[in-house]
């Protein structure tokens, strides 16, 4: 009996999930960690609820393995597919080869990759792989429509844009959020700095001063753990009484802004609710509606991308004109560009 | 007694670096016992607790352990010579670029293809070694600083080569490197269950012989090792420490290089841009110092890092943190650095009878 289990490993591992009662769901992070304040996190937060509502046992039947350097992500995600898992996720395109590699080589294993579409060589999506993508470039530009008219409110004529890595995806938020500034305030420059890194939060900080120094009002930052850093300037700078506002990213980071009881440096946000894609996929799981090989779209139509439903520190009529904006660009009538007009 | 606490002292310091990490295990409420069953599955692929058992994480294993065995030949060799090379890892970047370079640009047959790639890769992390030499023996700036700030220069280069020189489509990764320049190996993939073993662990083999036969066997190793012992001294005897300087620069260079060819064309199969740095090169001082800076040394030792690195997934799966797999990378290294008090310690408990009979006798 012990030694068939030995020789049928994969068998094995595959059985244990057809008498296991429980949607499984094993998370992989990237070298950010699993408390970046960015889309690691809120995808693990999305399959913590996940697992809270079908009363699944962290540690066991929902777990991460957070990722040192990009050697782990394939050893990683083969680990999860090893102990069974019935949905092995990964949050981000740096996992785009590491988890076309591994869904080759297992081929019964549910997989869902967040932010990027796995393809094989002949450019077809994977049938044993969910795709999530997010349309960053339409919630960047109700971003952008709050920071032109909030510049316009007070008299102000630029603003700035912090990027992680220069890659077509972070390229979207810049290519919304410079269109959303400009249909309502033509006029106004918009500075665009990309850090190079996601993770360093004193670079993030120091083109913060930069962008600032130069006379920008407000900063929007897509740049993870980097991003911090632009928040930290706006506090500190507010705080003496050179007012400037940062624009949070991928969650609502109203709360990181705090520099003083009910006062906070941040603008809004911009959601990516990576946490709606990664609970909305593992109930599909559980459903038995894998969506295999498909392309998920989380838009602004959807609620994939949005801003806060609160915002303390937008005029009511500010965000009345980004109800209108949302409205145009979810019925299709407005279309935003991908990528940024060239300089 | 020299020749027996070189062995004693790196097995207790590792003892008490594992007797540590169990500890803020305990304290923390998580069970020791997973982290060395996790530990043992990663090297030996048995699950003792199902009874099962999987080669693809001997494999990994061994994956995770080649490149920190070539950082740490690269920090040892440096070492020898009285050198401090913390420049590793952009010796590792630049070997990187090197090798895919040499992957994508030259059309040679499949044995060849990857003998040139790991050669460019030796070439190019020697090279990066050289600066530091060079700027050492010449001018006498510290080798240390300028090996650090190398490091960024090389992470840079990657990136800006990535994109600029190898067209990067998708900016993070080249386009993929052939077949014939690649250590990928499907026998070897298919024996491990699938794992990236690859042919990498010849050219680590090949390289802990040559270090142990330069630092060993030849004059030149000799003299290398003088300069390291007693520079003024090695000067006095007639031997040219500059250039021995420069030369250890670029042998620990292309160690390091190679290791960046083993990643490239041996884990990966593609150039990457990296947000940061990985650590490699990092792990060489640890694999170096824990051993002792010999070749043989250095093979168990980067056995051992390896080890902590592959057993990462199980270990997280039973609800182990990362984190404590580099807390006790730390403790050993900081227990090896306590070298002294462990001998003292050792002398004071053991022969403790021995030395009271001579006092009585």
């Amino acid at each position: 009996m012990k030694k068939n289990f030995v020789r049928a490993f994969c068998a094995f591992a595959l059985a244990s999930v057809a008498f296991a009662g429980s949607t499984k769901v094993g998370f992989v992070t990237d070298v950010g960690g699993i408390d970046d304040k960015s889309f690691n996190q809120s995808t693990w937060e999305g399959i913590k609820r996940f697992g809270q509502e079908n009363n699944l046992t962290q540690g066991k039947e929902i777990k991460y393995l957070q990722s040192t350097a990009e050697a782990d992500y394939v050893p990683n995600l083969s680990t999860l597919a090893d102990e069974g898992m019935d949905l092995v996720v990964a949050s981000g395109f740096l996992f785009e080869s590491s988890m076309g590699e591994v869904a080759g080589k297992y081929p019964k294993q549910k997989f869902l990759i967040i932010d990027s579409v796995v393809k094989d060589k002949a450019g077809k999506t994977l049938p044993n792989v969910a795709n999530a993508v997010f349309a960053e470039h339409e919630g960047s530009f109700l971003v952008g429509v709050a920071a032109g008219l909030k510049a316009k409110a007070d008299k102000k004529n630029m603003v700035g844009f912090v990027g992680g890595m220069q890659f077509p995806l972070i390229e979207k938020f810049q290519a919304g959020f410079e269109q959303g500034v400009h249909a309502v305030n033509p006029g106004c420059k918009v500075l665009v700095d990309y850090a190079g890194t996601f993770s360093d939060p004193g670079k993030g900080q120091a083109l913060a001063a930069k962008q600032y120094g130069a006379g920008a009002y407000i900063v929007f930052q897509a740049a993870g753990g980097t991003g911090n850093g632009v928040i930290k300037e706006a506090k500190e700078r507010t705080q003496k009484g050179d007012v400037r506002w940062a624009i949070g990213v991928d969650k609502d980071q109203y709360n990181d802004g705090v520099y003083a009881p009910g006062k906070s440096a941040v603008l809004t946000s911009m959601m990516k609710r990576v946490d709606v894609a990664a609970h909305d996929v593992s109930a599909m799981v559980r459903d038995g509606k894998f969506p295999g090989g498909e392309v998920l779209v989380f838009s602004l139509k959807n609620k994939g991308v949005s801003i806060p439903g609160t915002n303390p520190n937008l005029p009511a009529d500010i965000t009345k004109k980004i109800a209108e904006y949302e409205a145009q660009i979810a019925s299709g009538k407005l279309k935003v560009s991908e990528v940024p007009a060239k300089q | 007694m020299n020749t027996r606490s070189k062995l004693f002292v790196p097995l207790v310091a590792i003892l008490l670096g594992f007797v540590l990490g169990a500890a803020i295990l305990i304290a923390t409420h998580r069970s020791p016992i997973d982290m060395f069953y996790a530990m043992l599955q990663s090297v030996s692929g048995k699950n003792l607790r199902a009874d099962t058992f999987n080669p693809r994480y001997i494999g990994e294993f061994v994956v995770q352990s080649m490149p920190i065995m070539l950082t740490g030949l690269s920090v040892g060799f440096a070492f020898r010579t009285g050198l401090f090379n913390i420049g590793a890892e952009g010796q590792l970047m630049m070997g990187s670029i090197a090798a895919v370079g040499a992957g994508l640009w030259i059309q040679a047959p499949p044995v060849i293809h990857v003998i040139l790639v790991l050669l460019a890769a030796m070439l190019a992390g020697g090279i990066w070694g050289a600066i530091p030499g060079y700027f050492k023996a010449r001018f006498n700036v510290h080798e240390v600083v300028v090996t650090i700030m190398l490091n960024y220069v090389a992470l840079f280069l990657n990136n800006w080569a990535i994109v600029e020189v190898f067209k990067s489509v998708d900016r993070i990764k080249t386009p993929p490197i052939p077949p014939t320049a690649l250590l990928k190996s499907d026998l070897l993939a298919q024996l491990t269950n699938g794992s990236r073993l690859n042919w990498g662990f010849i050219p680590v083999l090949l390289s802990i012989l040559v270090y142990w036969f330069i630092i060993e066997k030849t004059t030149f190793g000799f003299s290398l090792r003088a300069v390291g012992f007693n520079k003024d001294g090695a000067q006095y005897a007639g031997m040219k420490v500059n250039r021995n300087i420069v030369s250890s620069m670029v042998i620990a260079g292309a160690f390091a290089g190679l290791a960046g060819a083993v990643i490239t064309v041996g884990t990966f199969s593609f150039g990457r841009a990296l947000p940061a740095a990985e650590g490699y090169g990092f792990d060489g001082i640890a694999v170096a110092l824990v051993g002792g800076n010999a070749a043989i040394g250095v093979f168990f030792s980067g056995l051992l890092f390896g080890m902590l690195k592959a057993a990462q997934p199980l270990m997280q799966s039973q609800g182990i943190p990362k984190e404590i797999a580099s807390i006790i990378q730390a403790s050993i290294v900081l227990f090896i650095a306590m070298k002294l008090g462990i001998e003292y310690l050792m002398k004071k408990l053991k022969p403790r009878k021995a030395v009271t009979e001579e006092v009585e006798s």
